[in-house]
Parts: C-alpha cells; sequence; structure tokens
C-alpha cells in the first residue's frame, strides 16, 4: 500500500513539472496521469477500508477506531472517522476530482486544463506528503491485539457516518476552484468561459458543503442530548468560513461569466476560499483551539499543514499580487444594478466570515499578544454575526430581481411591494401573539416570508404575462429554479432557527413511574426503565408516553447508552419530530427519590431548519443540471472565436 | 496543565452521564432560575472544550452552577453574580468577551470591514458606472489600433 502511494506520488510530480514548463508531450501526461493517481489512492482507500470491514487488528488504526463487535455501518465509517483515515479521504477526493477534470475537461484548452491539473496535482502532493510522512494509516502493529478500541462512540451514528465524505467533498471541491483560479493567473486571463468552467465546481462543492454541514448539525442536535444545532465551535466555524466564501465565489463567478466583471475578486475569493478549507484543516488537525470535536491533536502534524498553508494561500496570494493587475474587467453597470447586488452580496458575505474568523482566531490573538486567556463563545458570534444575515436576508429578494447592467430600483422594489407588507404583517402577527421579550422571532418569520414570497414573485415576473404562464413556468432554465429554491430555502432555515431560538420551552424535572407531569401543554408519564444490550453498548432506555388534553400521541423511548470498550457514555434523545415543533427528551441519572431526571424540550419549527438546508442543496444540484453548463463546450467554441 | 485539563473533563464525563443541569439544582422561584440559566449560558466550563456550564456535564460546571444559584439567592443583580465569578476563575471563563482592552478591536472588527468593504464595494461600482460613457463612445489610442491590426489579419 505504502508502494501504491509512492507510485501515486512520483506520477503526480512529472506531469507537474511538465506543465509547468508548458510543453506539449508533457502536458498530456496530466490527463492519464491524473486517473492513474486516482485508480492508486482509490484502491490504497479500498484496502483501508477492507481492512476496517474485515477488522484487521494488524493495523494501529484499526486497533484505535474499531472493535469486532461493531455494526457493520460503523466498521466502514471508522474508516474515515479518524486522523490517518480521514487524510487519506481527503487526498483520494483531491485526486478524484482531479481526475474528473481530466475527464469532462476536454473542452478547456490545453494549456488551462495542465495548469489546473498540476495545479491540483500540487494539493495532492502536499497531502500525501503529509501522510507518508506524519500520518501513515497503514502502520503497522508490532503485536496485534486480540480485539480493537473501537471508534468514538459519539461518531457511531449515521448522520455522523456520511458527514465527513460529504464535507470533504466540500471542502476539496473548492480546491478545483483554487486551481481554477491559480491557472488563470499563470495564464493571465480570466473570461467568461473562465467563469462558466469554475461555476459547476464550485457549485458540486458548494452542495457538499452544505449537505455536509447540515448533516452535521442535525447529529450534533440529536446527539449530544441538550438541543443546540450550532454552537460555534471552531471546527464548527472551521467548515462554516468556507461555505460563506464558497456561497460569496459562487455568486461573483456568475458575474464574472455573465459581465466578465469582478475578475480579480472572484479569482481572490476562489484561494481564500480553499484558503479557509485548509485553515479549517489546521484547526481541526493541530489542537490549536480546543473544540468538542476535534480529533486528532499533534502539534507536528499541525506544523506540517500551517506549511502546506503558508505554501498554498501565500504562495497563490503573491501570484494574485503580481497578476491582478492584468485582469481588466469588461462589464459596465449602473448603481443599480444585479452585478451591485451581487457586490452587495459578497461584500455581506466576506465581511460575515470575517467576523467568523476573528471570533475564532480572536483567544489564540489575545494570549499571544495582550497577555490574556479569554474565550469567545457563541453569545460573541450570536451578537456580532447575526446583523449579517439579516441585511443579506433583507435585500436579497430586490437583488435577485434586479436585471443586469442597468435597472431602476424602485421599480423592482415595486413589485416585491406586496410581498413586503405581507411579511411585515406575519411579523408583526407574531411579535402580537409573542409574550414579549425577544425579538429574533418576529424578525426571523419577516424574513422567513420575505426571502420566500419574494423568490416566488421573482418566478412569476419571470414566465411574463398572458397565457401559458404556467407552461412557461416549467420551462424556465432550472438555473432559475434552482436560484429561487436555493434562496427560499435560506429564509426556510432562518424561519427554523428564529423559531427554535425564540421559543423553545425546556424544562427539568424528576419524574416518578407513572406520575405524569406537564411542559407546555403536553403531558408526559414515565411508564419504565429498563437495561438493554446492544450490539456493542450497554442502555438504560426510559419509556414515556405523551400525550396532549388527555389524547394519547406518542410513546417516546430516550436512552442512555454506555459503550465498556471505548469507556464512554452517550445520551440517545428521543424525538418526535412535526413540522410545527419537535418534542424532545433525555433521560439522565436516577435519583435518591427513586425517580428519574427527565429533560424535556419543546422546539418549535426547528425540522425546518434542515429542510432549508435541503432546499440549499437542491437548488444547488438544480442549478448545476442546468444545460448551460452541459452545452457550455459549443456555445463557448463558437463565441470566443470571434473574441479573439 | 491542558493534558489534565482534558483528563479532567473526560473523567467528569465518564461519571456523571446524561444531563447537565440536575433537578436538584434547580431553584424553587422560576424568575431567579430563569436568570441562572441565561447567565450560566454566557460561562465557560473551565475543563471542557468550549461547552457553556450550562451544557456542561462536569462535576467542575455544577458546581459553578451552584455557586451561581448561591449568589443569586442572596441578592447579587447579575452582573454581581458574574463578576464574582470571574474574579476566582479568570476572564476565561466569560463565553462573551468583555468590551474593555483590546477586545473593542474584536467587536469592532465586523462593522469596521463592512465600512471598509462597504466604501471599495462603493467606489467600484460608481467607477464602474461612470466609465461607461466614454467607453461606448469611443475607443482608447491602443484599443484603436489593435482593432485595426486585428482587422488587418
Amino acid at each position: 500500500m505504502i508502494l501504491a502511494l509512492g507510485v501515486a506520488l512520483v506520477q503526480m510530480v512529472l506531469p507537474m513539472v511538465g506543465a509547468a514548463f508548458g510543453w506539449r508531450g508533457w502536458m498530456a501526461v496530466a490527463e492519464p496521469a491524473a486517473g492513474a493517481q486516482f485508480a492508486l489512492l482509490a484502491s490504497a482507500f479500498a484496502a483501508l477500508t477492507w481492512a476496517f470491514i474485515t477488522s484487521d487488528f494488524s493495523l494501529q488504526i484499526v486497533v484505535a477506531n474499531s472493535h469486532s463487535a461493531k455494526p457493520m455501518i460503523y466498521k466502514i465509517s471508522g474508516t474515515w472517522g479518524n486522523h490517518e483515515g480521514s487524510m487519506l479521504l481527503w487526498a483520494l477526493i483531491v485526486a478524484l476530482f482531479g481526475a474528473m477534470a481530466a475527464w469532462f475537461g476536454g473542452n478547456l484548452p490545453d494549456t488551462l486544463r495542465a495548469r489546473v491539473l498540476s495545479v491540483q496535482a500540487a494539493i495532492g502532493v502536499a497531502f500525501l506528503a503529509f501522510i507518508i510522512f506524519t500520518s501513515n494509516p497503514f502502520a503497522r502493529m508490532a503485536v496485534p491485539p486480540f480485539d480493537g478500541q473501537d471508534l468514538n462512540p459519539l461518531l457511531q451514528d449515521p448522520g455522523l457516518a456520511f458527514h465527513p465524505p460529504f464535507l470533504y467533498l466540500g471542502y476539496v471541491g473548492l480546491s478545483m476552484a483554487f486551481s481554477f483560479a491559480v491557472a488563470a493567473l499563470i495564464e493571465g486571463r480570466v473570461d467568461a468561459a473562465w467563469g462558466r468552467w469554475v461555476r459547476p465546481w464550485t457549485l458540486a462543492a458548494w452542495v457538499f458543503l452544505t449537505i455536509g454541514i447540515a448533516l452535521g448539525s442535525w447529529w450534533a442536535y440529536y446527539e449530544l442530548g441538550w438541543g443546540g444545532f450550532w454552537f460555534w465551535d471552531p471546527v464548527e466555524n472551521a467548515s462554516f468560513m468556507p461555505w460563506l466564501l464558497a456561497t460569496a465565489l459562487l455568486h461573483s463567478a456568475i458575474v464574472v461569466e455573465k459581465r466578465e466583471s469582478l475578475k480579480s475578486w472572484t479569482i481572490l475569493l476562489a484561494i481564500l476560499a480553499f484558503g479557509f478549507s485548509l485553515i479549517g484543516t489546521f484547526i481541526v488537525r493541530s489542537g490549536l483551539l480546543t473544540s468538542v470535536h476535534a480529533f486528532a491533536n499533534d502539534p507536528e502534524r499541525g506544523v506540517f499543514i500551517l506549511m502546506i498553508l503558508a505554501f498554498f494561500t501565500g504562495g497563490a496570494l503573491i501570484l494574485f499580487a503580481v497578476r491582478a493587475g492584468t485582469m481588466e474587467a469588461k462589464g459596465v453597470f449602473g448603481i443599480a444594478s444585479r452585478e451591485s447586488a451581487l457586490v452587495v452580496n459578497n461584500i455581506l458575505l466576506a465581511v460575515a466570515c470575517f467576523v467568523v474568523f476573528v471570533g475564532t482566531m480572536w483567544p489564540l490573538l489575545a494570549e499571544m499578544f495582550a497577555g490574556r486567556k479569554l474565550s469567545v463563545g457563541p453569545p460573541f458570534f450570536n451578537a456580532a454575526f447575526t446583523p449579517f444575515m439579516v441585511l443579506l436576508g433583507l435585500v436579497l429578494p430586490v437583488g435577485a430581481m434586479l436585471p443586469w447592467k442597468r435597472a431602476q430600483l424602485g421599480r423592482t422594489a415595486w413589485r416585491l411591494r406586496y410581498v413586503f407588507v405581507a411579511a411585515l404583517a406575519i411579523g408583526g402577527l407574531v411579535w402580537a401573539m409573542q409574550t414579549g421579550r425577544s425579538l429574533i422571532g418576529p424578525v426571523g418569520m419577516f424574513l422567513a416570508a420575505w426571502l420566500v414570497m419574494g423568490t416566488a414573485v421573482d418566478l412569476a415576473t419571470r414566465t411574463g404575462r398572458g397565457q401559458g404562464r404556467l407552461r412557461r413556468l416549467f420551462r424556465l432554465p432550472r438555473a432559475d429554479w434552482g436560484k429561487s429554491v436555493a434562496h427560499a430555502g435560506l429564509g426556510v432555515t432562518m424561519m427554523g432557527i428564529a423559531g427554535l431560538t425564540a421559543w423553545t420551552v425546556e424544562d427539568i424535572t424528576v419524574a416518578q413511574v407513572d406520575v405524569p407531569f406537564e411542559v407546555g401543554g403536553y403531558q408526559i408519564t414515565l411508564r419504565s426503565v429498563e437495561e438493554l444490550r446492544g450490539p456493542n453498548y450497554l442502555s438504560t432506555q426510559a419509556v414515556l408516553d405523551v400525550s396532549r388534553d388527555g389524547n394519547f400521541l406518542v410513546t417516546l423511548t430516550p436512552e442512555k447508552r454506555m459503550y465498556p470498550v471505548a469507556q464512554m457514555p452517550t445520551t440517545e434523545a428521543a424525538i418526535d419530530q412535526s413540522f410545527l415543533r419537535d418534542l424532545y427528551l433525555v433521560i439522565g441519572d436516577q435519583q435518591t427519590s427513586g425517580g428519574w431526571a427527565v429533560r424535556t424540550y419543546i422546539k418549535p419549527l426547528t425540522v425546518w431548519i434542515w429542510i432549508g438546508c435541503a432546499l440549499m442543496a437542491l437548488g444547488g444540484t438544480l442549478s448545476l443540471s442546468d444545460r448551460r453548463f452541459r452545452v457550455a463546450a459549443g456555445a463557448r467554441k463558437t463565441r470566443a472565436v470571434p473574441a479573439e | 496543565m491542558r493534558r489534565l485539563a482534558i483528563i479532567l473533563a473526560v473523567i467528569g464525563s465518564m461519571t456523571t452521564a446524561a444531563l447537565a443541569v440536575q433537578p436538584d439544582e434547580v431553584l424553587d422561584d422560576p424568575a431567579l432560575e430563569e436568570r441562572a440559566r441565561d447567565l450560566s449560558k454566557g460561562l465557560r466550563c473551565l475543563v471542557c472544550r468550549n461547552e457553556s456550564i450550562d451544557e456542561s456535564n462536569a462535576s467542575l460546571a455544577r458546581d459553578l452552577r451552584i455557586l451561581l444559584r448561591e449568589r443569586l439567592v442572596a441578592g447579587d443583580s447579575d452582573s454581581q453574580a458574574v463578576n464574582y465569578i470571574v474574579e476566582r476563575y479568570g476572564e476565561y471563563v466569560l463565553l462573551r468577551p468583555g468590551v474593555n482592552g483590546v477586545n473593542w478591536l474584536l467587536w469592532a472588527a465586523g462593522p469596521i470591514m463592512l465600512l471598509i468593504a462597504g466604501g471599495a464595494g462603493v467606489m467600484y461600482i460608481r467607477r464602474r458606472s461612470m466609465s461607461a460613457a466614454p467607453l461606448e463612445t469611443e475607443l482608447s489610442e491602443t484599443e484603436a489600433e489593435r482593432l485595426r491590426e486585428l482587422l488587418k489579419e
């Protein structure tokens, strides 16, 4: 296996050198090499997975992260549920994207493709070197033990089994945007065609990142046992910052593609987005910032990643500084225009990302430069980050409807007047209904209504007037649908977050068997508490009946699990989900009085957070499937020739 | 020191499993309890990784929660109670850093950046929209030359 990795390494260096000198024959090496690299890494990864499946305890990481009694799905997910394996997965995905660019990139100009592939290969080389020198997944045990130490039980969960691959697809997908950006800088040419090539990759990466983050937050919601969905933990921020920048990049690449403006900014964004992915990796792997779910802390690895980070981001930024001047913007547009709206979008997203970044790094900076040991936690991020999202939500529906080049702000805004009034009415109604205190609820509902209805109006105006509007609605380009669905999804997510934050009802009580207690209009009765045995854990399971106004609703069974091998307890909350509210039950310890501690939450609208995320991902996928991207080749060639 | 803290945290989370706030900690007065909950959400559990004492299962967090409640019952105001804990455990326990010393930079970072970015954005947009008129009407000297060359080819 190490041999396979070595061969992959060598095969990547060749095309890189070749492409750097721009020799045609050498450049041609890039394509098959990308394929070969992917094949070799895939076989290495398959071998590692096989080692996990068969519980081959002669491998160190299998011992540390697996156990023969573990269910099969977690044996497989254990492959990437640890530092070494996940780095291999990372490198595999780098190679996968490289190979895909080689296969589908037939319409790219030769030099650009070779350069993209070589930059991509350079990233691969760096990470492979990292794996081989500091974290070899195939390190052997001198004496294979009888059984493994089990995967961290918190990670033994379907939500988290698929969370890392999606997240990595997103992180690493941004490396494609990075490679394109660097290649374009070397090439010294950024035009509409470039924007068109970059966008699908960014879009795909963004979709994966969205799904990955949503899965992670969903997991945190039901697994960590107190019903939070976002903790502003450094590791979460590490995934969120690339997401914010990828979102910005997505939008600015549209401007490059359609209007040939914002070029240098887009390049910068592409570099930064991947830079933040690397920073994220650095934060997670180095243990520099403490976090709930950092799973590998090793200063040596940290230094190595920091070197990779400095090399790629620093190198790209220097290249950018040297070459940015050569990129002349072409498009001209008025102050009120789609372009300006997208600039505003970019500013807000970038600033929001900056806030998260400063907040995440501040404890470190303060300790280094001011000698103060302090914490920056959720209260800060909520206060400092939310305003930008509110602003973004406010301008979004108007901006999305502005036409390109030159628009009349008043006319576009006028089209949205009913929606604005309706959204205000909803916000006001909510404000009147709730018992005061928080502004989050009404503002969130207002924004949600504004976004969802605003995008509906956008779609409606696009169909024009007169006969056959419905037919035209369905024949709109998928990109239009994608945009609307994703924007509405953002609104839906905002609604869920606002509902959860503003109106959660919480109760902690000692429940006696068969003595009902009441929380927020629900009567809950503890029926029994039983000891159960799972495949690789022991469980204490409570059975609770929930009813409302005397009508039986549902039986919930929250659990406390003990994983004897890993010596770790976990809580399994029982959740009754509906579109209006989640009923969330957690069982605690037995009290001296004989009853059991029971924690109950009623969390309104919570599901919508993830429904919104799913909508965003769906919107991205819809845009990705747009015909425009598939036929881009022919359309571009005919247009590019007269432009030359 | 940090390793010790991590070990402590692991042990802490092992001994008391599931719940953060235990029923026996809850104060009888609901208004006071709500204040206690709000305050404890803003205080960091010292032995945990980035959890507030409201969420944490560690025994130290429990001690802090009880301490906080004792202060509130004794009649402290919110800020008095928090200061009491900050005096003993340091600024590190505050999850929402105060606006003092260099911290103003942290709080102002977002707005300042927005102003800078907004300013740059406005300048960019204005430049692009101003350059509209001349660009559309005539070509620059070099461009005209280039056009002639292209037409010749």
